[in-house]
């Protein structure tokens, strides 16, 4: 397996978001230049098609969530912000 | 004059002045006071005497040397300056004078010239340096806030992150303005650097430090260099956001990014959703149609590939007319071969039909059509074994066809020899061979052989044929009378 072809196999939990909407564009591009093998074009569709997915998770799963900083002698921790 | 005696305690000039020293250093040992400064003077020893004054009154102060070279601007006559520092007296001269510890220009002029000359001095030590900008992440999860809880700043940040890309944001509250506010907003930056990565309270990927509008002297805190250091310090990619956007301060130079407005930080921190979430849209899409064509192009392919297979019965159609044209001419008697070899080449022939290979390649169409769906990837090798089988076949079909055609050929050559044996038996058999020994063959005149003397009419014309030639003659006497010679 080539160098590219090792990357591809990146473990897609820790793929951020942008690494993952670049690989995808690129195996598209690749898909449609049509220079790849059928079987080729196979595990980079089923790739692709995992690549979507997940960053169709992070879109999905973007939530707005307010805390605030309470210092203590224990250390920093978190409370619901109030604000004034 | 008489005098009553006191009973005051009496005092030493020197225990006098030693205790006034006493209590002024205790009363004014921390004292800051503004004043414009008068007359100059450094002394040769390097201590700097200035006299600070108002419209009512003058303070006598010094600087002593240590203090006066860390001065980072040059103190003039007529200079609004704040000094800090201590009341002392000198007891030989009975005077007391300000010892300044802290000496700053005042109003606004002075400031600027201030935050000029400490602007220069960090960044010759290169904290503003280009390549210490770190790059904002792309999509952040967490976002660190330092800026005071109350007020519009924070609720514009959250107001426009909400309406880009949600997210988690954790605000660190400081004052923003006043004496304490410096402090506070370093250790604010600090303390989110030092969560760590895996802590209760997440890291952030990204820091906001903003505060609203105001004057140079509201915003002073981030001129301060204890904030402009944490700035600098930070590893987390810092985005400052102070006042409008014709303030600058200097936690903007140290900042990796700075924002005109606190709204104007919340775009560069996150992307807008909608978009991403089009681009993954419309790049799914894209997928999806380049896979379909690849596949098209893929069964095009298959089918050209099946079109370029050799038609089975051009592999044994050559053979079959020259076994067909041997069979004409040698008829049964090769029939028993023919049969024989016939039915290896059915045999092989019948595999070879093109509606068998045709019903394979119309299941290969089905499922390579089905690969659409499960995209499995195993048609190409099959195409190629279903080749090699057919190469194969052929090969057997060619090896067969010549064993045929050398025993065809040697069974044309048998009869040949057969055929001229029986020809010169025939030659041994003929008549001729009787004439040689020296009979001679009687015909009439019709060419009829004649067996008899009976047959011979008188008078009859008849022609006798020797090992040599013909001769003609004719009979003079009838049945009764067969002689030759009259």
């Amino acid at each position: 397996m080539s160098g590219a072809a090792d990357a591809s196999q990146t473990n897609l939990a820790e793929l951020s978001f942008e690494a993952a909407l670049d690989e995808l564009e690129n195996l598209v591009a690749k898909l449609e230049s049509g220079q790849a093998s059928l079987e080729e074009s196979i595990s980079l569709y089923e790739r692709g098609a995992l690549l979507k997915a997940h960053c169709e998770d992070r879109l999905k799963r973007a939530q707005m969530r307010v805390d605030q900083i309470v210092e203590s002698p224990q250390g920093v921790g978190l409370e619901p912000a109030r604000l004034g | 004059m008489s005098q009553e005696p006191s009973n005051a305690p009496e005092f030493s000039v020197s225990e006098l002045s030693g205790a006034i020293k006493r209590r002024l250093e205790d009363d004014f040992g921390n004292v800051r006071v503004r004043g414009e400064m008068g007359r100059v003077t450094i002394a040769r020893s390097g201590h700097v005497y200035v006299d600070l004054k108002d419209a009512n009154a003058v303070l006598s102060a010094v600087m002593w040397k240590g203090v006066a070279a860390a001065l980072r601007f040059r103190p003039e006559e007529g200079m609004e300056v704040i000094a800090t520092g201590k009341i002392s007296t000198f007891p030989g001269s009975s005077k007391y004078q300000l010892i300044i510890e802290r000496l700053e220009p005042a109003g606004v002029g002075a400031l600027l010239a201030q935050l000029e000359e400490r602007r220069k001095r960090l960044a010759a030590e290169g904290l503003f340096d280009p390549a210490r900008k770190q790059a904002l992440p792309y999509l952040p999860e967490v976002i660190g806030v330092v800026s005071s809880p109350t007020g519009a700043v924070i609720k514009d940040i959250l107001h426009r992150l909400s309406e880009r890309f949600p997210v988690h944001v954790l605000l660190w509250p400081v004052l923003v303005q006043g004496d304490k506010a410096a402090d506070q907003v370093a250790r604010a930056i600090a303390g989110f650097n030092r969560l760590p990565a895996d802590g209760a309270v997440p890291r952030p990927d990204v820091l906001i430090v903003a505060r609203g509008g105001g004057s140079i002297e509201d915003l002073w805190a981030f001129n301060e260099e204890v904030v402009v250091r944490a700035a600098a310090a930070s590893t987390i990619p810092l985005i400052s956001a102070i006042g409008h956007e014709t303030d600058t301060t200097l936690i903007d130079f140290a900042s990796d990014r700075r924002a005109p407005t606190p709204t104007g930080a919340a775009e560069m921190a996150v992307p807008v959703r909608l978009e991403l979430q089009e681009r993954v849209n419309l790049t799914g899409a894209r997928l999806s149609r380049a896979m379909v064509r690849g596949l098209e192009r893929g069964r095009i392919e298959l089918r050209a590939a099946a079109a370029r297979l050799p038609r089975p019965d051009t592999l044994f159609n050559a053979a079959r007319q020259r076994m067909d044209v041997l069979e004409l001419r040698f008829g049964p008697s090769l029939r028993n071969l023919m049969s024989i070899k016939g039915h290896g080449l059915a045999a092989i022939g019948g595999r070879l039909r093109p509606q068998v290979l045709r019903q394979d390649i119309t299941r290969k169409q089905a499922l390579v059509g089905g690969l659409e769906q499960r995209l499995t990837a195993a048609f190409t090798r099959r195409t190629l074994s279903e080749r090699d089988a057919l190469t194969r076949a052929a090969q057997r079909l060619d090896v067969a066809s010549q064993r045929l055609s050398a025993a065809l050929s040697r069974h044309i050559d048998l009869k040949s020899r057969q055929l001229a044996g029986q020809a010169s038996l025939l030659e041994a058999l003929s008549y001729r061979s009787a004439l040689a020994r020296g009979f001679a063959v009687v015909r009439t005149e019709k060419g009829t052989v004649v067996r008899g003397k009976a047959e011979v009419r008188p008078d009859a014309r008849l022609t006798l044929t020797f090992v040599d030639g013909e001769v003609k003659v004719r009979a003079t006497d009838g049945p009764v009378q067969a002689s030759l010679f009259d």
